[in-house]
């Protein structure tokens, strides 16, 4: 057994996120709306030692496989994750995430003038770009510290 | 193109902006033509922010074609006073009207209304965002005096929250058209003008002041500086004195330069040069009306 086997056990069903960039589990977790409430059975490691990336992240989330649509999101802050859903201590899948079009719902508008920032029945949009995304709306453009969008009310 | 909206000047062609103007010309050659030809039409005005020439053109506009209107009045004596939403507002209002035309201080808010509404919707201004009907009346002001190809125009005053501005820039690229942006640096044109204007590939060139790209200017678009902009009144004055232009500044300039403004200005031109052949800001408010007759009446149409 090696020593990250130690500190990451293995899940029997459920997702895998690997080769998330280090310190960005969290974040991770954030878009994939899995809160502090939640009552999945999750298991993070964190600063884990990576040949080729010196420190990454990893979560596994027991009991849930992720789609396709559901992780894409999440190469906005990890572009070099890769996904493995596992069945029966098995993985039976493997991919990569892919950039999506839009994302719905996840970053909050940074511009205080944006029409999703003040009490209207809309969901927050961005366009993904090749750099940064850009609100659907009010066209900002972010391409620096995107993280800090995440979930901001 | 059909458009079921005017949101953006981005959404519009060469073709869009052709023929809105020729209709444009049209129907100021001869506006007593067009006076039944929208007789029991509503146009729903929702003005969140102050407005006089936008809202005025607009309702006469519509008045002049045959139409009226039904205004949402002052935010202080609406329903958006007890919080209701914007989309609320716009979704009941489009009960009562054919067409709505909205001003909002939200970017963004005419793009979030477009979704919940069936009607046609205007952009008459979204904050720092666009003001497609303006930058209409601009270019048909522009065609009139100076042509639309083979210009060479500057673009002065506050590029980052000019709303204007932006909408100008972004349809002067369907014309060959070099634009330059002349402004204090920290009101440069935002990331995302730039981002649209690098995509369409239009030649953009920036300046600091006036004074070196002055003579070769064909049309000086004028915009105000704004003071709520500056953290202090004397570091707001020092600029705006720097982007105001009286008759003697404009000595190095074309014969034919065309000097514009959307109005209101504060001091950012002279009074003294209203009575010149360079002023063409009162000519260019009043072809708010033809240029919007022109635009309600293909819109209502379907005819956009």
């Amino acid at each position: 057994m090696t020593e990250r086997e130690l500190r990451v056990s293995k899940i029997q069903d459920g997702t895998v996120i690997d080769h998330i960039p280090g310190g960005q589990a969290l974040n991770v977790l954030a878009i994939l709306g899995v809160g502090r409430a939640t009552d999945d059975t999750l298991s993070i490691g964190m600063n884990v030692p990576s040949d080729l990336m010196g420190k990454k992240d990893i979560v596994k989330i027991e009991g849930r496989e992720l789609s396709q649509e559901e992780v894409d999101v999440l190469s906005l802050i990890a572009p070099d994750a890769t996904i493995n859903i596992v069945r029966d201590f098995e993985v039976v899948e493997k991919h990569r995430v892919e950039r999506p079009e839009q994302v719905v719902g996840i970053l909050s508008c940074p511009n205080h003038s944006c029409i999703t920032t003040g009490n209207e029945p809309v969901e927050s949009r961005f366009e993904v770009l090749a750099e940064g995304v850009r609100c659907h709306y009010c066209e900002t453009i972010v391409r620096e510290d995107i993280t800090d969008l995440i979930g901001v009310e | 193109m059909r458009h079921d909206h005017l949101i953006t000047a981005k959404q519009l062609s060469r073709e869009d902006i052709e023929t809105v103007l020729d209709h444009a010309a049209e129907i100021a050659d001869d506006p007593a033509a067009y006076g039944d030809r929208h007789a029991g039409t509503l146009l729903g005005l929702l003005f969140f922010e102050p407005s006089t020439r936008t809202k005025m053109s607009f309702e006469t506009a519509m008045k002049r074609l045959g139409g009226d209107v039904v205004d949402m009045g002052s935010v202080e004596s609406s329903s958006v006073k007890k919080g209701e939403s914007l989309a609320d507002t716009a979704r009941v209002i489009e009960g009562y009207a054919d067409a709505l035309v909205l001003r909002h201080p939200s970017q963004g808010a005419a793009k979030m209304v477009s979704e919940f509404v069936d009607v046609p919707l205007l952009n008459a201004g979204d904050g720092a965002g666009h003001h497609p009907t303006q930058t209409l009346l601009d270019l048909y002001t522009m065609r009139e005096t100076a042509g639309l190809d083979g210009l060479t125009v500057g673009i002065m005053g506050d590029l980052k929250y000019g709303r204007t501005v932006h909408s100008l820039s972004y349809a002067l690229t369907n014309f060959d058209v070099q634009q330059h942006f002349i402004s204090p640096k920290s009101l440069q044109l935002p990331r995302n003008v730039r981002y649209d204007l690098h995509e369409t590939g239009a030649m953009v060139k920036e300046h600091t002041d006036l004074e070196g790209i002055l003579p070769s200017l064909d049309v000086l678009y004028v915009t105000r500086i704004q003071r709520e902009r500056f953290p202090d009144e004397n570091e707001y004055r020092k600029v705006a004195g720097q982007y105001s232009i009286g008759l003697e500044a404009l000595e190095p300039a074309k014969d034919d330069l065309v000097v514009m403004h959307p109005l209101p200005r504060v001091d950012e031109i002279d009074p003294e040069i209203d009575d010149t052949h360079y002023a063409n800001y009162f000519e260019q408010a009043h072809n708010g009306v033809p240029v919007r007759m022109a635009l309600l009446d293909l819109m209502l149409g379907g005819e956009l």
